[in-house]
């Protein structure tokens, strides 16, 4: 699958309260009112402003902190096709796989604000056109793998009956 | 092969001879959520027509919005209750207590695997439980199918010689250790914790180690089971739970740190990273609003013991508040009987019902703008206290209480390290 979109930019150390603040515990079960909040105390415009497919690029541990899956689930509600960053957090990076919300690991300091890229899902493959460069992103391990393919762990569950990760 | 401790209880609850790196299925004993990320994790049962409960325990603790400030929030505790009611599953009433302090109270126990929808679900580690935090959907599988699959962490050993001198404690360690590591310095790697300054440890003490292990990226922090968990599970009435775990001797760590804990002063995280450490001298004279005691990193007996210690017969700073959350209802009880409620209380503090409290900003405690925060919490991100504008710092109790009492931020070595 090939993506296209438009970049925001983010620093280091994005952390799931940057993300999804705890002072919207009580949307929690309101996903889509809680995604107009995506990103709010890193950028209060972000939400407001994104189109779309437009991707999230940042720099190290992006996804820090609480397990919050709301945090992948409403970034990925809002429209965002991708999160590139030149690292992410353990359980952050577990559920957006699960969740469905691809990641890639790749040398963001290639890539501005504003920048328009194309990536090749299935090889992991980053163009930014508007840079004319090519960026190689590290590839998902293959369970995380199977079970992206599979469109998340809910269906992937659901299709197996059971974990089918070689 | 000898094996770290992470890699011998995955190993024994796949059944495959296991080392780092391997991907395997491990059984859950333990599954467990809070009530911020249960309801996410029940209605993706429903969706799957898998409403069942299949780890040994499968808790479902209301901690964070408890009691609840909002109907919202009413609704989701509903939500819960019923889907315990109608699985089977365990559910830890408002007033019991934090997750993480319960489930080393009362449920997880040496060799088990945990999974929590909650990332300080590492504390347990401490117990020598494989024990991690996760989020809803793996969460809600794990404790329906009781099982969950796992990529066998490396292993960062942290050895610790000597023991602390007075008013420098294992949060001043963790702290260190956070600062030293970075916040992402041991991602998708297990620490585990050695060395004579842990084996004189108490349980108390070691749990805040293993809680705090997320903090630097890391899976899980576990600690050997030996007779001071032992002594900790017997006087739960819990002895029969405990067997005695070890890493083997010659297993391959990734990476050895060596602290001397006689070397560590106290620690202060300064806003908004954890790893955000400096010595307490580099923090005097900054002025706190706020001074919060609690939750499941320093809201134990032990945390709540040092602070009435230094604040008994004495009043908070005129323009300081003090929270004090006991972590879990035992807790709470401890600290009646032994009068600390009632010191904290006279010192001009305020006593909240047992859970989460005002650490992730839901309630009892938002920080206004520009406000500063003081507090024996685990996480000082921007708007963690519920206001973007306001300022959290992250110290051990013996700091918060001595600090509580000048109105800034302060050495509790000027009381303590003179006995
Ligand atoms: S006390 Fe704080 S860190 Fe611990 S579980 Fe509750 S909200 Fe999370």
């Amino acid at each position: 699958m090939v993506l296209r979109g438009k970049v925001w930019k983010f620093g280091d150390s994005i952390s799931t309260d940057l993300i999804c603040p705890g002072r919207y515990f009580h949307l929690r079960s309101n996903l889509p009112e809680l995604a107009k909040h995506v990103l709010e105390d890193a950028d209060p415009e972000f939400a407001s402003k994104m189109n779309t497919g437009d991707f999230v690029v940042a720099g190290q541990n992006f996804g820090l902190g609480s397990s919050r899956e709301h945090a992948p689930t409403i970034i990925k509600l809002a429209g965002v096709s991708a999160v590139l960053a030149k690292s992410f957090a353990r359980i952050f990076y577990r559920n957006a796989i699960n969740v469905g919300l691809p990641l890639l690991e790749c040398d963001t300091d290639k890539i501005s604000e504003g920048d328009e890229l194309e990536i090749d899902l299935a090889t992991g493959s980053i163009r930014n056109k508007t840079q004319n460069v090519q960026l190689e992103s590290t590839p998902l391990p293959k369970a995380m793998l199977n079970i992206l393919n599979d469109g998340g762990l809910l269906a992937h569950i659901q299709k197996h009956g059971d974990f089918k990760l070689d | 092969m000898a094996k770290t401790l992470a890699e011998k209880i995955l190993s024994a609850k796949s059944g495959q001879d296991a080392k780092a790196g391997d991907i395997v299925i491990a059984q859950v004993d333990v599954a467990a959520f809070q009530d911020g990320t249960g309801p996410l994790g029940v209605r993706q049962l429903q969706k799957m027509n898998l409403e069942q409960v299949k780890a040994r325990y499968s808790i479902f603790f209301i901690d964070h919005a408890a009691p609840s400030p909002r109907k919202e929030l009413s609704n989701d505790h509903i939500l819960l209750r019923t889907f315990a009611e109608k699985t089977g599953a365990i559910l830890s009433e408002v007033g019991e207590g934090v997750i993480h302090q319960r489930l080393v109270e009362a449920y997880a126990k040496p060799g088990d695997v945990l999974i929590g929808g909650d990332s300080h679900s590492c504390t347990s580690g401490a117990l020598g439980a494989f024990a991690t935090g996760m989020g809803s959907t793996d969460v809600a599988i794990g404790m329906a199918l009781g099982k969950t699959w796992f990529k066998i962490p490396e292993t960062y050993r942290i050895n610790v010689k000597n023991s602390f001198k007075p008013g420098v404690f294992s949060k001043d360690l963790i702290l260190y250790i956070i600062g030293t590591l970075g916040a992402d310095g041991a991602t998708y790697k297990a620490l585990e914790f050695d060395g004579e300054a842990i084996d004189r440890m108490s349980m108390e003490s070691r749990f805040v180690l293993s809680n705090m292990a997320v903090e630097a990226g890391a899976k899980t922090g576990l600690i050997a089971s030996d007779e001071v968990t032992r002594e900790y599970l017997k006087k739960r009435g819990r002895e029969k739970d405990w067997t005695a775990l070890s890493p083997d001797d010659g297993a391959s760590y990734e990476r050895v740190v060596d602290i001397d804990a006689a070397d560590l002063v106290p620690q202060i995280a300064f806003p908004h990273t954890v790893d955000n450490t400096r010595t307490v001298d580099q923090a005097q004279d900054i002025k706190i609003d706020q001074a919060f005691i609690g939750t499941c990193t320093n809201g134990r007996i032990e945390d709540l013991q040092i602070a009435a210690k230094i604040l008994k017969g004495k009043k908070v700073a005129k323009k300081t508040r003090l929270i004090v959350c006991p972590a879990s209802r035992d807790v709470y009880l401890d600290a009646m009987e032994n009068g600390l409620l009632e010191v904290f209380v006279r010192a001009g503090g305020i006593i909240m019902g047992p859970g989460c409290g005002p650490c992730v900003g839901v309630h009892e405690g938002v920080l206004g703008d520009k406000e500063v925060c003081l507090s024996t919490a685990n996480r000082n991100f921007k708007g963690r206290m519920g206001n973007p504008e306001g300022y959290v710092y992250l110290a051990s109790p013996a700091t918060v209480a001595y600090s509580a009492l000048k109105g800034t931020i302060s050495d509790p070595r000027e009381v303590l390290g003179k006995e």
